[in-house]
C-alpha cells in the first residue's frame, strides 16, 4: 500500500543547482517541459515582426523578389550570366528564397539573446529556446515566398518532376547551418557587442560565397571542394536540381552540406551550452 | 552559519555553502572584441615585463554571496532583507536558476515560480490578452492553466475593457496591474518574490500583499525579498538579513527587522576629511565634513519619519572675496528629486572653516533611502558651479508608528509624507424627516 501522502511527496520535483551544467548534453527534459514556451516565443516573433508595417506579410515575398529581379535585370539581361538550364529569373529567385531563409535565420537568431535581455536576466527557461524560436519564425516567411516560386514555375512553364519531393532534404542543411551559426553568434554577442555589427558583414560575405546570383560552374574546378564546404552550396545545388528535374544529382555537394551543416550546429550547441550559464551575468 | 526553522515540515529549499563571484576589473571589463584581442596580445608582453615581480592584481574579485547555507521548510514565508548589493537579488537569481553559483549547491523540492520583475516578457505591440498568454508561458504556466485562470486574471487586473488593445497604449498603472495579475496566479509550490510590491498604487499593493499571504496560507513556500520592513513583519514567518553576501541575522521577522534597522544602515550619514590638503574640492573651497543627524538626541540615533533632521556641511573656504552659495538636492530611491535648497548670501562669507546647516522638519519626509547631491555656486545659485558632489551622503529614513497610518501596513505612497491635520466639523444636522427615517439617528 502506498499512502496518498507518500504519493504527493513523490510528485514534488527536486532540482539541484550547481556551479555548471554539462555542455555535452542538451538538457532535453528541460526543453520538453518548456515546449509551450517555444511555441509562444515563435508566435510572438511572427506576430510582432510585421506589426505596424503597411505591407505586412508581403515583405516576406518582397525581399527575395526585389533582389531576384535586380539580379535578373543586371546579371541576367546586362551581363548574360549563365544559369544552368533554368531561366535566369527562376534561377535567381529559387536561390534567393533559400538564401533568405538562411540569412534571416542567422541574423534574427544572432541578435535574439541580446534582444531578449530583460527576459534572460529576470526569468529562467532553457536559453536554447530563444534562438530556436527566431529560426522557427523565419520558416513562415520561407513558406510564403515558396508560394511565389510556384507562380514563377507556372509563368515560365516549368513542370517539376518527382524530384521536387526531395525539397525538404535541401532545406534541412540550410536550417541546420543557420541555427548553428545563430547559436555561435548569439552566445558571442552576449560577451562581445561587436558581433552585432559583424553580422551584416558576415552575411554579405556569405552571400558572395554562395551561388545565388551565379552558377557553380563559374567556380574553378580546383577551388570547388573548398567552396562546397559552405553548406549553402549543396543546399542550393540540390534545390535547383530538383526544380530542373534533369542532370546529375549533385551528390558531393549535398553530402558535404549535410556534413558541414551538422558540424556547425553541433559546435554551436556545445559553445552555447557552455556559455549560457553566464548570459545573465554579462548581458 | 546555517539557519533553519524549528518547525519540522519537509524541506523546500536547502542551500549549502553557496557563493557567487563576480570579477570586477579595476578597469572596465573586456567588452569589445578589439579590447580582448589587444588584451591577449599585450598580456604576454606585460607578463615578460613583470617577470620577477609579483603579478599585479588587475582583477578584484567581488563575492556577491559567500558561504551561504540556508534551509527553508515547506509552508514558510521567509523574508530576506539587507542593504542594496548585500546579495539578496543574487540569491534569488541563483535559486530561480537565472545564474549559476560559483561554489556550493542548492536543492529545491518543488516547482519554482520566480517574480523578479513584473511583466517579464511583455511585448508592447501585443494586446493584453496576448501578453497574458505570453507572460504566463514565460513564468512556466502551461496553456491550459492560463486558459483556466484567464477570467480571474483579467478581473484581478481590472483591465477587461482594454483586453484587445496593444499594451503600449496602457497607462503605467494598468501595465503593472496586468503584469502582477498574471504572476499572482502562478501556482507553483515555491514562490520567489523580489520587490515587486514597490510598484503600483497603495490599494493595489494591499491586494498584492494579500495574494502573497494567500499563497502562504495554502501551504506554499515563499521567499520574499523586500525593503519594506512592515511588509516583512506582517507577512513572513521568519526573516534573514544579508550583509556583504552572508547571513548576519536570522530569526523572527520583528526581531530581525528591528536589529537590521539599528545595525546595518547605509553608512554615509557622515563623511569627514581631516586633511585640508587632500580633502575634496579646489582652491576656492574644500569639504571638511558633511552629515545628517537627528536634530534632537544623539547623532547615532535612527532617523525616522518622526525626527527632524539637521543637515550640516563644514567647509574650508579658501577664497576670501568670492561669494559662494551652498546648495543641496535630495533624491529618493526612485531617483526622484524630492526637494532642493540653497543658500542665498548677500555678501561673501569670510575665509576659514565654516559650518552651514539647514533643518528638515519632522513629519515631512517619507521613509526610504535618500541621496544628497551637494553643490557650490559662485556668484549666486544657477551661475558657475564651483564644486559638485553627487551622492555625498546616503541615508535612510525609517518608518515609525504614527497616527497617520492607522491600520494600513503597506508602503505609504508619495514622495513626501507630511502629517497634515484633518479637520471635520458639523455644518448642519440632518433634517428631522431624514433623521427620523434612520430610526435611532
Amino acid at each position: 500500500m502506498i499512502s496518498s501522502d507518500s504519493l504527493r511527496a513523490n510528485a514534488v520535483s527536486t532540482s539541484i543547482i550547481r556551479s555548471s551544467n554539462s555542455a555535452w548534453t542538451l538538457g532535453w527534459a528541460d526543453l520538453e517541459r518548456h515546449r509551450e514556451l517555444l511555441y509562444f516565443l515563435t508566435w510572438r516573433d511572427i506576430k510582432v515582426r510585421y506589426k505596424q508595417t503597411a505591407l505586412g506579410v508581403a515583405w516576406a515575398i518582397l525581399q527575395p523578389l526585389a533582389v531576384a529581379l535586380a539580379l535578373a535585370a543586371f546579371l541576367g539581361r546586362v551581363v548574360h550570366m549563365t544559369s544552368d538550364d533554368l531561366p535566369y529569373p527562376v534561377f535567381a529567385y529559387a536561390g534567393m528564397v533559400l538564401w533568405q531563409l538562411f540569412a534571416q535565420g542567422v541574423t534574427e537568431s544572432s541578435n535574439s539573446i541580446v534582444n531578449n535581455e530583460r527576459l534572460i536576466s529576470k526569468v529562467y527557461f532553457p536559453r536554447l529556446l530563444v534562438p530556436l524560436s527566431a529560426i522557427l519564425a523565419s520558416q513562415l516567411d520561407f513558406a510564403i515566398s515558396l508560394l511565389v516560386l510556384v507562380l514563377f514555375l507556372i509563368y515560365f512553364r516549368i513542370t517539376p518532376t518527382g524530384a521536387v519531393a526531395l525539397f525538404p532534404l535541401f532545406v534541412l542543411p540550410v536550417v541546420l547551418s543557420s541555427l548553428g551559426a545563430g547559436l555561435w553568434l548569439s552566445a558571442l554577442n552576449v560577451k562581445f557587442r561587436d558581433v552585432r555589427y559583424t553580422i551584416n558583414f558576415l552575411v554579405q560575405f556569405w552571400f558572395f560565397a554562395t551561388p545565388v546570383a551565379y552558377p557553380i560552374s563559374s567556380v574553378p574546378e580546383r577551388w570547388r571542394m573548398l567552396y562546397e564546404l559552405n553548406p549553402m552550396v549543396g543546399a542550393l545545388q540540390g534545390f535547383r536540381w530538383a526544380l530542373r528535374g534533369q542532370g546529375a544529382f549533385p551528390a558531393q555537394s549535398v553530402i558535404l552540406a549535410f556534413f558541414t551543416g551538422t558540424a556547425l550546429l553541433l559546435t554551436g550547441l556545445y559553445y552555447f551550452r557552455r556559455t549560457e550559464d553566464t548570459f545573465a551575468d554579462f548581458i | 552559519m546555517r539557519t533553519s526553522s524549528d518547525s519540522g515540515g519537509p524541506i523546500a529549499i536547502r542551500c549549502d555553502g553557496i557563493g557567487k563571484r563576480y570579477r570586477i576589473g579595476l578597469r572596465p571589463r573586456y567588452r569589445t572584441l578589439r579590447e580582448t584581442i589587444s588584451g591577449m596580445v599585450r598580456a604576454p608582453l606585460r607578463a615578460m615585463a613583470r617577470r620577477g615581480h609579483k603579478p599585479a592584481n588587475d582583477e578584484r574579485d567581488l563575492w556577491a554571496l559567500r558561504d551561504l547555507s540556508l534551509e527553508v521548510r515547506r509552508g514558510e514565508v521567509l523574508g530576506v532583507i539587507g542593504r542594496n548589493a548585500s546579495g539578496k537579488s543574487t540569491l534569488l537569481k541563483i535559486l530561480s536558476r537565472i545564474t549559476k553559483p560559483t561554489e556550493g549547491q542548492a536543492e529545491i523540492h518543488g516547482r519554482v515560480g520566480s517574480l523578479l520583475e513584473v511583466g517579464a516578457g511583455f511585448h508592447p505591440e501585443l494586446t493584453g490578452r496576448e501578453n497574458i498568454f505570453l507572460n504566463g508561458a514565460v513564468l512556466g504556466m502551461i496553456r491550459r492553466e492560463i486558459e483556466r485562470k484567464f477570467d480571474e486574471i483579467v478581473e484581478f487586473a481590472e483591465c477587461g475593457r482594454l483586453l484587445d488593445t496593444p499594451i503600449k497604449h496602457y497607462s503605467s498603472g494598468m501595465y503593472v496591474r496586468l503584469a502582477f495579475a498574471v504572476a499572482a496566479h502562478l501556482e507553483t509550490e515555491i514562490l520567489l518574490v523580489d520587490e515587486v510590491l514597490a510598484v503600483g498604487d497603495a490599494a493595489f499593493q494591499k491586494k498584492c500583499l494579500g495574494k502573497i499571504g494567500d499563497a502562504a496560507s495554502q501551504g506554499r513556500t515563499v521567499l520574499f525579498v523586500s525593503h519594506n520592513m512592515l511588509a516583512v513583519d506582517s507577512l513572513c514567518t521568519r526573516a534573514i538579513c544579508l550583509h556583504e553576501g552572508r547571513v548576519v541575522l536570522e530569526g523572527l521577522p520583528a526581531a530581525v527587522t528591528s536589529r537590521y534597522s539599528q545595525n546595518w544602515l547605509p553608512a554615509f550619514k557622515e563623511v569627514v576629511h581631516d586633511d585640508i590638503e587632500s580633502a575634496p574640492g579646489n582652491d576656492m573651497i574644500r569639504l571638511h565634513r558633511a552629515r545628517v543627524r537627528p536634530l534632537d538626541g544623539s547623532p547615532t540615533d535612527q532617523l525616522t519619519v518622526r525626527t527632524s533632521l539637521a543637515v550640516e556641511f563644514e567647509c574650508w573656504k579658501l577664497a576670501a572675496h568670492s561669494r559662494l552659495d551652498l546648495a543641496a538636492e535630495i533624491f529618493n530611491e526612485h531617483g526622484v528629486s524630492v526637494f532642493a535648497t540653497a543658500e542665498n548670501r548677500e555678501s561673501p562669507a569670510p575665509a576659514g572653516l565654516l559650518r552651514s546647516s539647514f533643518i528638515v522638519p519632522a513629519d515631512l519626509m517619507n521613509n526610504g533611502t535618500y541621496r544628497l547631491h551637494f553643490m557650490v555656486f559662485l556668484n549666486g545659485v544657477g551661475a558657475t558651479v564651483v564644486a559638485d558632489w553627487e551622492d555625498l551622503l546616503v541615508f535612510e529614513i525609517h518608518d515609525a508608528a504614527s497616527e497617520l497610518r492607522g491600520a494600513f501596513h503597506g508602503q505609504w505612497p508619495g514622495a513626501l509624507r507630511p502629517n497634515l491635520l484633518w479637520q471635520t466639523e458639523l455644518l448642519e444636522p440632518l433634517p428631522v424627516s431624514v433623521a427620523g427615517l434612520r430610526g435611532n439617528g
